[in-house]
């Protein structure tokens, strides 16, 4: 295995009080398929246990998926106890239903995409294989 | 080489500073580099094996759907409640195919997460040339280095790469459930044999005695030293029978560091581990060498022509791997980091 070819690392979480979590399951399974580690951690993820498993895994993406409009007072939390931990050079995404109203904030808050309902899960791959930073 | 190289990344440097001083982020990037036997984890690893030791090592395995996570989460819980702080390292299996993972060891531990006296960790297994045995090994003595009581490491039991995980711990929980009838009596000897403590989880259904009953014949047949391997019921969901759980492996711990046959079992562990981790090493380089000049690839021609028997193939590879490494060509002394 060369540098290059070691898995990308990436945490799918579910902020909030969603009841389902299908779509996050569809997308980390094409993650995995596309041969990168995915690390799922189920819904009712309260922003500090999200800021802590990215923290232990040491991962290089984030995905946050939520349903419930609680986006843009959620994110924000994560945001904060992932900076509050150090955690500053993870790469992340958004996903779920996020009204193209919102996007602009949610960009503004430092996420590089928003992934909505009808994605490709290839776009997904795409975008976090041209983007996660770098490791060991 | 006789002594280990010193220590001299300042990468490598600034992550054992911070291991040693408690950052629990330096510890987390530490653990990536061990994962991928970098340069700097092999740097952090030969700095900081003089600080391990203190550490109860804890291997926890069995079957697939045995409930070893929930067995997991349920003993680290009750380690808390004892005062002590808890490094967990779950291993789940790679895909064969795409090379991914989904490790969703987390979902069962979810109250544990922002803990501050735990840590946990998933690792894929990666399915490469026994480096789930190196890399759990490796991430043990950073965790055991870093200060925690107690490191607990979970894994897949079908394999020789999970059992010599197994083995890095210094006490291996083998578990099972009493819908797996059939499957202790196939059990295989090996399996038996580097368990000591043997848990019949989900006791809450029914056949669990009739499990404790196969387990304790087969447990008759088999060798054992000094350590006499408990069987225990335990429903993890519930929290039962893990108290009884912790007090066997604090025996066991007991029993390896002071009995009077400790050091002798501490020798032997440390041979499992030198033997084990070379056994890896050797497995890599030959395998780089017997692809370098194309001599597998001709071999495995010929036997699959059956124009030449296995045997005598597998001969000449190791003739071509020496010669490879006469050649002078990446010899086992002077390998990098993994390529």
């Amino acid at each position: 295995m060369t540098v290059e070819e070691r898995p990308i690392r990436i945490l799918i979480a579910k902020p909030g009080l969603d009841g389902h979590d299908r779509g996050a399951k569809v997308v980390a399974r094409a993650l995995r398929d596309a041969g990168m580690e995915v690390i799922y951690t189920g819904i009712r993820q309260t922003p500090r246990m999200i800021a802590e498993a990215a923290l232990q895994e040491d991962v290089q993406v984030i995905g946050l998926s939520i349903l419930s409009g609680a986006h843009l007072e959620l994110f924000p939390r994560v945001l904060e106890e992932l900076s509050a931990r150090g955690v500053d050079d993870v790469l992340l995404f958004a996903g779920g239903i996020i009204p193209e109203v919102d996007v602009p904030a949610v960009k503004e808050m430092g996420f590089a995409a928003v992934f909505g309902p009808g994605t490709d899960t290839k776009d997904i791959i795409d975008f976090v294989k041209q983007h996660a930073p770098r490791r060991a | 080489m006789d002594v280990p190289a010193p220590v001299t990344d300042p990468a490598a440097i600034a992550l054992v500073e911070g291991i040693v001083r408690g950052d629990r982020r330096a510890l987390a990037r530490a653990l990536t580099h061990v994962e991928a036997d970098s340069t700097v984890g092999r740097q952090v690893l030969a700095a900081l094996y003089s600080r391990t030791g203190r550490a109860q090592t804890i291997g926890i395995t069995g079957s697939a759907g045995t409930g070893k996570s929930t067995l997991a989460g349920a003993l680290a819980r009750e380690e808390r409640r004892r005062g002590r702080s808890v490094g967990i390292i779950a291993v789940d299996p790679s895909s064969p195919f795409s090379h991914g993972a989904i490790l969703g060891d987390r979902i069962r531990m979810q109250d544990l997460t922002a803990d501050g006296g735990v840590f946990m960790r998933s690792m894929a297994s990666r399915g490469n040339l026994g480096g789930l045995s190196e890399s759990a090994g490796g991430a043990i003595d950073v965790l055991d280095a870093a200060g925690f009581d107690v490191v607990l490491v979970e894994t897949v039991g079908a394999g020789q790469d999970e059992v010599e995980v197994a083995n890095a711990a210094g006490t291996t929980v083998l578990v099972t459930t009493p819908a797996a009838g059939d499957e202790i009596q196939s059990m295989k000897a090996g399996l038996m044999e580097v368990a000591q403590i043997m848990v019949v989880n989900k006791s809450d259904l029914a056949g669990a005695d009739s499990a404790v009953a196969q387990l304790r014949s087969l447990l008759a047949i088999a060798e054992h030293g000094a350590w006499e391997p408990p069987i225990l019921k335990v429903t993890a969901r519930a929290g039962e029978g893990v108290a009884d759980l912790v007090d066997a492996i604090d025996r066991h711990q007991h029993h390896i560091r002071a009995s009077e046959h400790a050091p002798e079992e501490r020798r032997m562990l440390a041979e499992r581990q030198v033997v084990a981790l070379a056994r890896a090493a050797l497995h890599r380089e030959a395998l780089i060498a017997a692809n370098a000049n194309g001599a597998l690839a001709a071999l495995v021609d010929d036997v699959a022509r059956r124009t030449r028997d296995p045997r005598s193939a597998a001969e000449a590879l190791l003739r071509a791997i020496r010669s490879a490494w006469a050649s002078g060509t990446r010899g086992p002394e002077e390998r990098g980091p993994r390529p």
